[in-house]
């Protein structure tokens, strides 16, 4: 008999976020018995911050007139700078309008079109017909061709969570939040469920299932400065990482926000932009024209948030105690249209800078933001290498995002893939055999962790302090692995990190560690952390090329002919570096070629000129 | 730099013999200092044990109310240069308690959406190849209003009614059924709603006291809400008669 509680359901889902939970609607909608595990109660999931919207090319606007998934498909590949799976590209396009729609069916408020000619902060005119009023309209991002992210004022995340957890409320799905899967459970081939740790008691408990779901979200937390959320510690990448047999694509793949609000680092959506927002530097002089003719404040993220550092370094960044930064002034589109559409971010500026954006420039930076990489799955997110293991939304690398998201693009992931992934889920669950499995085998995996709860509480393998090594770690990934990337500066990361990572191997407790403790939580996700922070810095400074936001100044150039693959990393028993593997990028649709924006643009147009 | 006290409330219902008392924690005060940076500070430099929740520490996702000199506040938008002399944090009454400043608002909420059956009762069937249906704008935008509420638990645990009756759905629970009776795509009538609100547990268990329209860090209309669905009740109440 076990030690420990065990529970069984036929699907666990570990991540009440919006991926995680719509695909655990699909698959109980199915008849499947599900259980969803979460750190948090769903509705405080990450995905509610999410504040600018979901892409989807229903071009009911004026703006996003002539909009279809073709043009939606060519923005998404040129925003991943031609790293992501095009095949999964061409259907999250095709299903988005779908899955946007099926949202407003559950709930979701979208703002809706009003006819009649308006003037655009830019001076332009559009008018919506009176035919289209009524219908889901959307608004300007980045790297986009046509408005097209469709949005509730600016708390789309929130909205869009709440209506799924509607959903989940009204099927009776069960959900055990404060909990944390703290390892897989897996034979080596097939994956049974994981070891869980109750929030509440601290209790060890068991679930089995005949399928899991990885839906943990990002890894921004590794980072000192991000705009995510403090549960986003990538907890469910490390633990499918530690399995050795897992890998996980394209780490190196970290997106820095533009508009992160200096000094709290909190996100001010690219929304502000998009409805017609500049940045402006210490002389207020708008600057991204100067680099960015065409889009200007609307090239992808990767390219806006360089084109800042490019501009900070030349001087014309502003001071403050937390080093230089840039202001983005929304001033000019008056007070209605902030106090709606752009309300929460209002308040944010007022909360955390005591500052009105009505009449006040709003201090930025770019910030890391968003992680393209992930637990590699194929496109129906069956996870590489293990049976009855899927990952879903940010903690997975799908690869729609390739080596840059768009904005809008992630939320959309989230329903869609949810979708989707929740469906193959349920196919595969059904056809899949009884859970029969050794209890020694599975026994084994809850000692290994009780055995490191032991050892941290008694201080067994050492005294490092958890709160140190974590302040290393954030600092060497803000240092070394940032926006702009060079060799020397990516040894030092890795050499910092492995030393970090062995010393993590020796942190023990300064309290008791009783019951829900907050440190030994702390302790017992640290060297799974600084595992994907090695995969992230690793990475990096073995991919020698610029592809989106991974840009070397050392190899500032794309190459094609030796990097047209995705970085897959595998953890090693045993090992302080992962072993990194390459596999070939699918290129069905669109060839490699000008993304119509950034360096390279600038510099093939700058080519032209002196022709 | 100047320093500041604070006085927090600890028990932990894992060690129970450990009866409940305040502690007293002195750290520096950076200008800017929120509630969130001090915790964590007390926490990483003073006392790993401390229980505390944040999550997106941006005043969005409603994690870290507590009572802060008195009053249900989000921990993570208040700045202790606000508050003056020692700062003393509880955690919400009403909820069940984790540990510390921890409680459990999210079985709570959840009961409270089952209750109120807070999901859209529609009999339309999703037709993936059809366009959606219109909704006026100005309609959506009154829906995003309620919808905003982020389940944080402040009016609940402000509320004298909830303080004293289990079942009461509070502000929130009010606010959320409003959020379904101007939604056109919800096709609950009158009296469906009237059997989850049109009681002492729901719109008139209210005392109308109105410290949750305080107390909201969403500043919801709370008051207008809670008229709304009473005069909805009442209109009800009038024509089944």
């Amino acid at each position: 008999m076990s030690n420990y509680t065990t529970i069984v359901s036929d699907v666990l889902v570990v991540g009440a976020g919006l991926a995680g939970e719509r695909a655990a609607i699909e698959a109980a909608s199915q008849g499947l018995d599900v259980i969803i595990l979460s750190l948090v109660p769903p509705r405080r999931s990450h995905s509610t911050a999410a504040q600018g919207g979901c892409q989807a090319s229903l071009g009911n606007c004026a703006m996003g007139s002539g909009d279809n998934t073709d043009v939606h498909f060519a923005d998404t590949v040129k925003g991943s700078d031609w790293g992501c799976d095009q095949e999964v590209a061409r259907l999250f396009v095709e299903t988005a309008p779908k899955a946007v729609r099926q949202m407003s069916m559950w709930g979701v408020p979208w703002n809706r079109v009003v006819a009649g000619k308006k003037v655009l902060p830019d001076g332009r005119e559009a008018e919506d017909p009176k035919e289209k009023e009524g219908l889901i309209t959307a608004r300007d991002f980045g790297g986009t061709a046509k408005w097209r992210t469709c949005y509730t004022s600016d708390g789309a995340g929130h909205t869009l969570q709440y209506a799924v957890d509607s959903v989940v409320i009204k099927l009776g799905i069960t959900v055990h939040d404060r909990t944390e899967a703290i390892s897989l459970i897996h034979d080596g081939e097939n994956c049974l469920g994981v070891v869980a740790r109750c929030l509440k008691t601290g209790e060890l408990r068991i679930y089995l299932a005949k399928s899991t779901v990885i839906a943990t979200g990002g890894y921004g937390r590794l980072y000192g400065a991000s705009t995510n959320a403090v549960i986003n510690e990538g907890n469910g990448m490390a633990i499918a990482l530690n399995t050795g047999i897992v890998p996980l694509g394209n780490m190196e793949a970290v997106q820095f926000h533009p508009t992160g609000m200096v000094p709290v680092w909190i996100l001010i959506t690219e929304g502000a932009r998009g409805d017609g927002g500049y940045l402006l530097d210490k002389n207020h002089h708008r600057f991204m024209p100067d680099y960015e003719p065409k889009k200007k404040e609307l090239a992808s993220r990767d390219v806006v948030s360089r084109r800042m550092i490019q501009h900070i370094r030349k001087g014309h960044g502003v001071d403050s105690p937390y080093g230089p930064h840039l202001w983005l002034d929304i001033r000019h589109l008056g007070a209605k249209h902030i106090n709606t559409n752009l309300r929460e971010i209002a308040n944010i500026c007022k909360n955390f800078n005591g500052i009105d954006p009505v009449n006040a420039l709003i201090p930025v930076r770019p910030t890391q933001h968003y992680s393209m990489g992930g637990v590699r799955t194929n496109i129906d997110g069956y996870v590489y290498g293990l049976k009855g293991l899927f990952a879903v939304g940010e903690a997975a690398c799908w690869d729609l995002h390739g080596f840059n998201r768009l904005g809008g693009n992630s939320l959309a992931e989230t329903i869609v893939s949810g979708w989707i992934v929740g469906k193959k889920v349920a196919e595969y669950t059904l056809g899949a055999p009884e859970l029969n499995h050794s209890y020694g085998l599975i026994q084994g995996f809850a000692k290994v962790q009780q055995e490191r709860i032991n050892n941290l509480i008694a201080g067994k393998q050492g005294k490092e302090n958890v709160y140190s090594l974590r302040k290393e770690m954030e600092q060497t990934l803000m240092d070394y692995v940032g926006i702009f990337r060079n060799g020397p500066d990516l040894q030092k990361a890795v050499d910092n990190l492995r030393e970090l990572y062995h010393r993590s191997l020796k942190i023990g407790l300064i309290s008791n560690g009783k019951g829900a403790n907050p440190e030994l939580s702390t302790c017992l996700r640290m060297p799974g952390m600084l595992r994907l922070a090695l995969c992230i810095s690793y990475g990096a400074l073995t991919r020698t090329e610029s592809r989106g936001s991974h840009a070397r100044e050392d190899f500032p150039k794309r190459d094609d002919v030796n990097w047209l693959k995705r970085t897959l990393a595998y953890w090693k028993e045993g090992s302080d570096l992962p072993d990194l593997q390459y596999e070939p990028v699918k290129i069905t649709e669109l060839p490699p070629g000008d993304r119509g924006y950034g360096e390279a643009s600038a510099s093939s147009a700058e080519g032209k000129k002196q022709n | 730099m100047s320093t500041r006290k604070f006085s927090i409330f600890r028990y932990n219902p894992n060690t129970p013999e450990v009866k409940p008392f305040m502690q007293e924690y002195t750290i520096e005060e950076p200008p800017g200092m929120t509630i969130f940076v001090a915790l964590n500070k007390i926490r990483e430099e003073l006392d790993p044990t401390l229980m505390f929740d944040f999550v997106c520490r941006a005043a969005i996702c409603g994690s870290c109310a507590m009572v802060i000199n008195g009053k249900p506040r989000l921990a993570c938008k208040t700045l202790t240069g606000d508050l003056k002399g020692t700062v003393t944090l509880m955690p919400l009454p009403v909820f069940k308690l984790i540990g510390d400043l921890s409680v459990d608002t999210g079985t709570w909420f959840r009961h409270l959406s089952v209750k109120t059956k807070s999901w859209i009762h529609s009999s339309k069937e999703f037709d993936p190849n059809a366009i959606e249906d219109r909704m006026d704008n100005e309609t959506a935008l009154e829906i995003y209003e309620a919808e905003r509420c982020i389940e944080c638990g402040c009016c609940i645990a402000g509320c004298v009614t909830a303080n004293i009756r289990e079942d009461f759905l509070g502000a929130a629970g009010i606010n959320r059924v409003a959020r379904f009776m101007v939604d056109p795509r919800d096709e609950r009538s009158k009296k469906e709603y009237f059997e989850v609100i049109g009681s002492d547990e729901g719109a008139f268990g209210c005392m109308g006291l109105m410290a949750c329209d305080d107390n909201c860090p969403m500043q919801l209309p709370l008051q207008m809400q809670l008229s709304f669905v009473r005069r909805k009740m009442v209109s009800f109440g009038l024509s089944a008669k």
